[in-house]
């Protein structure tokens, strides 16, 4: 298993309505849409890049630090 | 970054425009439209999903092409009031008396208490003559669902269209009927399971 990256993507499940925006526009296929309630992302494939928060209607993804 | 494969399924936005053709050359196309109401139900209930929304919508796609590949999208914030519930479930309550309604009036044609309206409605409000699209001899409710149909797809595409130009390209899909219906199918019949 290669390094994680320092920052990943956090999905508020309460706004997320399962659009699967995120998982179509994930450069990595890190996002998936778990039983279409909410996205989550596979830490150990998300690169942190952003490009699914930016893509979200509903704002429900944050790229924070990896604590 | 790695590039996304392509699949068949990728192309699903085309049939929005083909759809949407059709039901100008003949009104009786605009009962394909029910397959928009099927088989998102059909993946929730059966399949406890939103493979549809995921990967087969036509809308969603075609708001993706045009919003970000295109970049006809302003790409502003949403109003929070828009993301909430209550705007959500407000809209889908009001979105299926719409469709309920649509069937209503289709019987009260058929049962030849109401005649036929040739004609397409957006937005609940402005009629527009489509009677082109209609020749005597379709049995009357079967037209009059058609126009029904039509008129509510028309409409829900145009405000789709109007949140992707003005928000983010899926926009429509944080409060779309369907959506929020399959969603909530899916939260009903979801167990957690632990990691
Ligand atoms: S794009 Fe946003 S709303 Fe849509 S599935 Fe992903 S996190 Fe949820
Ligand atoms: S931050 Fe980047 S890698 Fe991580 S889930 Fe979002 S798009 Fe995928
Ligand atoms: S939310 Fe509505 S428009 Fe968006 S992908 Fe799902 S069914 Fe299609």
């Amino acid at each position: 298993m290669g390094k994680l990256s320092p920052r990943h993507a956090v999905v508020d499940s309460n706004m997320c309505v399962a659009c699967g925006t995120c998982a179509d526009v994930c450069p990595t296929g890190a996002m998936e849409i778990v039983s279409g309630v909410f996205a989550k992302p596979t830490e150990e494939k998300c690169v942190g890049c952003g490009i699914c928060a930016k893509e979200c209607p509903a704002s429900a993804i944050r790229v924070e630090v990896r604590s | 970054m790695k590039k996304q494969q392509r699949h068949w399924y990728h192309y699903l936005w085309i049939w929005s425009i083909i759809y949407f053709s059709l039901g100008f050359v003949n009104i009786l196309f605009a009962w394909l439209g029910l397959i928009s109401f099927c088989l998102p139900l059909i993946f929730a209930i059966g399949g406890g999903n939103k493979l549809f929304c995921n990967r087969y919508c036509d809308r969603g796609q075609f708001l993706r092409v045009m919003g970000s590949q295109v970049g006809l999208s302003l790409r502003r914030e949403m109003p929070d009031w828009m993301k909430g519930k209550a705007f959500r479930y407000g809209f889908m309550v009001f979105f299926f008396a719409m469709f309920f309604n649509i069937i209503y009036v289709s019987w009260l044609v058929g049962s030849e208490i109401q005649g036929i309206q040739e004609a397409v409605t957006v937005l609940w409000t402005f009629q527009l003559p489509w009677n082109w699209t209609y020749s005597a001899g379709i049995t009357p409710w079967v037209a009059q669902f058609a126009f029904g149909l039509y008129s509510l797809m028309l409409t829900s595409e145009i405000i789709a269209i109007a949140a992707m130009l003005i928000y983010k390209p899926r926009s429509w899909c944080v409060f779309c009927p369907m959506g929020t219906l399959t969603q909530t199918i899916c939260k009903a019949k979801y167990v957690p399971t632990t990691i």
